[in-house]
């Protein structure tokens, strides 16, 4: 009797519609990452360089700060192994919003380095991501938020 | 206490109303010979102060609804546009943002009267509740009404604000998606937002109407604390009260009209001209001046959740006052010890206002302004759960005077008139 | 043992990399504290500067406005009292040289035979134009930057007219010794982290004003900031009058209502 007056509160149907996105990742080169809205956040898509990976694959994880995947599609006690952060390693899809207070980090790249770990800086207070979007250093508790997202062929993907 | 009504119908008019709807009976018995105690100082004033802010919001934000459009890709323009097309839109809504900041100011001197005078010990506990329920309201209302210009500041602390609740184990996120109606906060929230923000002030209005008429049973309390014991000890409200009242309430007004003519964006935050985007964070995030205080309890706290439960708490805490409190003596001007922590609790509010008021890693002479918000926090909860029950036990009274009529007029009743 | 010595040639790495690093950032880029420039509508009793008005507005249109939008300032603004007070003929020209995509014509078209959008001249209703039709487009043509709108600008910056003023005025200094300027930005000490996108707007000289004023850097600056400022609000003049009226009837009520209340309370003490 009162559920329909609380129910109406949640996502309608247009916005749970609005809710998943497909991109198109065909123009995105070795290295690069483009920026798309998703869910009213920014979505990180990037193509990563087998350095890239094999630097993420390099790091220990009982080492990291937060040793979970964060990965929507795998069960929460997943580990943050590189591979549990992207179901194909050549590419990484994030949500981008610093696990801190919400700030959208700034992807590293050779020409404009962002923290050390080759990843992301987020400048509002200094949380430091490595390359498969993990904390490495700084304040933010956890990893970068891994989404709901299946890959329809090659070079498109589903997200959400 | 009020005893039997005195009214008269003086008109055929009258009778007839009086004998159906007896209003002009209830204004003579409320307003008009009301007896109240002789000796209320300005700092009894601010009821009436509130009863008016409460009344300028109301009537500038139907105003302001009349014009405003609660859509994301709309709201920011249609507020610019009130300030610059719609004939006196700026005064509405110069009126409407400075006058919420004059609304907290007084809420917050009239809070801190009832806490020095003892107004919320027996018989008036529920008044205090009842003021604890508007407060709540308050806070949710301003909350509201600050993401509704949908600015940088507006998005971005709502954004924060309603995080909080996926703090909260298993339910978390599906209680932020409920209260988000979408994955992040986005045009769902922000028209459900207005909706709740317009009908929040009539349910002030009404639990106000609660506040003042559980008041009108015991009668107010006044500075010395001591009840009212003979006909000698009051006045009537009218005109007494009724003149003292608009004075202090027109010096009022001369200090609002000041931020609303000649500094309208002094208690503002410049981010918040700025349309929100939600892929841009603003370096500081900060709630208006009168959230600031739980603001810094909230980010002392490492644990996100525990930070939630202390800053609630902070609130709920305010409604065991009657019966934390173990003096048998009402008003701090007799209580020489109580006083001093009284005085120490209003300087650890102001402190906890001030390291709100700034970035999470400031420091003042080398000291990180987290901890000052810790011990500040941490004296705020032993003020209400360890001092005022130990207090009020070892604590010596000064004298009470005898009466009020007493301490008012003295030897010197019946005297020449100065 | 092999082990062991990677890690310690890492880790030296990652110091020496962290000093190189911290070196950079043991400069403090905080911004400087905006200068102290004087404008004629602080205070109580300020109005803006009909001329600063005016001439401002020429900078705008013909230095920022290539870059900036303003999209919350009309045209029918510039001829409303309490602001550069242009005529209205003047307003409707200024207007007409801006041009906008019209309206459907009678066979439903909004382009021509060549799909050129057809266009109208502008009028006192139409918001002044954006350089650029969207954000995208912005940041394409300012290297990756956003030129923020401009009419608030003035609100939207903490320290104000002070502020923006410092901005224009503050390129060009010294860079200090050991401060890198990044790649395609620019030196500004009054911004914070000193990197600017924006290239120095003004020059001497930049505008040839109408009214003789000459026109320097600082002044170009003044006038502009003035300009901002009334864009950010039209009606501060209005304000103060009618807070002028406000306060003198307050006092005087106050005044009465005291006379009242010590009348009342006479015989009560």
């Amino acid at each position: 009797m009162a559920w329909p007056f609380i129910d109406q509160m949640n996502p309608s149907s247009a916005t749970l519609a609005a809710g998943t996105a497909e991109i198109d990742l065909s123009a995105i080169q070795p290295g690069q990452q483009i920026v798309f809205k998703f869910r009213g956040h920014p979505l990180f898509v990037r193509r990563r360089t087998p350095a890239e990976i094999a630097a993420a694959n390099a790091v220990p994880v009982s080492s990291l700060p937060d040793p979970l995947a964060e990965n929507d599609n795998l069960p929460d006690s997943a580990p943050a192994t590189d591979a549990n952060r992207a179901i194909k390693p050549e590419w990484l899809i994030l949500v981008g919003v610093c696990t801190h207070l919400g700030c959208t980090p700034q992807v590293s790249t050779p020409q404009m380095p962002e923290g050390d770990y080759g990843g992301w800086l987020c400048h509002c207070h200094g949380s430091q991501y490595d390359t498969a979007g993990r904390i490495r250093k700084g304040p933010a508790p956890r990893n970068l938020q891994v989404p709901v997202y299946s890959f329809l062929s090659a070079t498109r993907v589903k997200v959400g | 206490m009020s005893g039997p009504s005195t009214y008269k119908p003086n008109s055929g008019f009258e009778r007839w109303l009086d004998a159906r709807l007896p209003l002009p009976r209830l204004m003579h018995d409320t307003m008009q010979t009301f007896p109240t105690p002789r000796n209320l100082n300005i700092w009894y004033t601010f009821g009436g102060i509130l009863t008016f802010c409460l009344a300028v919001q109301i009537i500038t934000g139907v105003v302001l609804a009349m014009h405003y459009v609660a859509n994301a890709g709309l709201a920011f323009d249609s507020v610019e546009s009130i300030m610059r097309d719609v004939n006196y839109g700026w005064l509405m809504r110069y009126m409407h943002s400075n006058g919420a900041s004059m609304f907290f100011l007084a809420v917050y001197i009239h809070m801190f009267r009832g806490l020095y005078y003892g107004s919320y010990k027996a018989p008036r506990e529920l008044i205090w509740i009842i003021g604890v329920l508007i407060y709540l309201l308050m806070m949710a209302t301003a909350f509201f009404g600050y993401v509704l210009p949908w600015g940088q500041m507006s998005f971005w602390g709502a954004t924060v604000i309603t995080n909080l609740f996926t703090a909260i184990p298993v339910v978390g996120t599906h209680i932020a998606t409920w209260l988000w109606g979408d994955f992040a906060v986005g045009d769902a929230t922000l028209n459900r937002f207005f909706s709740l923000h317009y009908l929040l002030p009539f349910i002030i209005a009404a639990v106000v109407g609660l506040h003042i008429w559980a008041l009108h049973v015991p009668g107010n309390n006044n500075p010395l604390g001591i009840d009212v014991k003979s006909p000698q000890d009051t006045v009537p409200f009218h005109p007494y009260y009724t003149v003292k009242d608009a004075f202090y309430l027109t010096l009022f007004v001369i200090l609002f009209a000041v931020f609303v003519f000649y500094a309208p964006n002094f208690f503002g935050n410049p981010d918040n001209y700025q349309q929100a985007n939600p892929l841009v964070t603003p370096p500081d995030i900060v709630p208006e001046w009168y959230l600031l205080p739980f603001y810094a309890m909230l980010r002392s706290i490492p644990n996100k959740l525990m930070g939630v439960i202390v800053m609630g708490g902070a609130i709920v805490t305010l409604v065991f006052i009657p019966w934390l409190d173990t003096s048998r003596v009402r008003s701090c001007r007799f209580r020489p010890l109580m006083k001093q922590f009284f005085w120490a609790f209003a300087v650890a509010c102001v402190a906890l206002g001030y390291c709100g008021s700034q970035s999470v890693d400031a420091a003042v002479a080398g000291v990180p302004l987290v901890w000052v918000a810790r011990i500040a926090g941490l004296y705020y909860y032993a003020f209400f759960w360890l001092i005022m029950p130990i207090v009020g036990l070892i604590e010596t009274p000064k004298k009470l005077p005898a009466s009020i009529a007493q301490s008012v007029l003295g030897d010197t009743a019946g005297a020449p008139a100065e | 043992m092999r082990l062991k010595t990677l890690s310690l040639g890492t880790s030296l790495a990652l110091a020496v990399g962290l000093l190189a690093s911290t070196s950079a950032f043991a400069l403090d880029t905080t911004r400087l504290a905006p200068k102290d420039e004087g404008f004629s509508f602080e205070g109580p009793f300020g109005t803006y500067d009909r001329g600063a008005l005016q001439r401002g507005y020429q900078v705008y249109k013909e230095v920022c406005s290539a870059c900036h939008s303003a999209q919350h300032l009309a045209f029918h603004n510039l001829d409303e009292a309490g602001g550069p007070e242009f005529s209205d003929a003047q307003a409707r020209a200024l207007a007409a040289a801006a041009k906008f995509p019209a309206d459907p014509n009678d066979k439903g078209e909004t382009v021509d035979d060549k799909g050129v959008p057809l266009m109208r001249s502008g009028t006192l209703a139409d918001h002044f134009p954006s350089p650029f039709p969207n954000e995208q487009a912005a940041r394409a043509n300012n290297g990756g930057a956003l030129p923020p709108d401009l009419s608030m600008i003035v609100k939207a910056r903490d320290g104000g007219p002070q502020y923006v003023y410092s901005i224009l005025t503050g390129f060009g200094g010294h860079v200090p010794a050991g401060f890198k300027v990044t790649d395609g930005k620019y030196y500004n000490p009054y911004f914070e982290g000193w990197n600017i996108s924006m290239p120095p707007p003004l020059k001497d000289g930049t505008v040839s004003y109408s009214d003789g004023t000459k026109a320097t850097v600082e002044q170009e600056a003044h006038d502009v900031v003035t300009f901002l400022s009334w864009a950010s609000e039209p009606k501060l003049e209005e304000r103060k009058r009618f807070g002028f009226g406000v306060m003198a009837f307050l006092v005087l009520l106050a005044g009465v209502l005291f006379a009242a209340y010590k009348k009342v309370w006479k015989d009560a003490h």
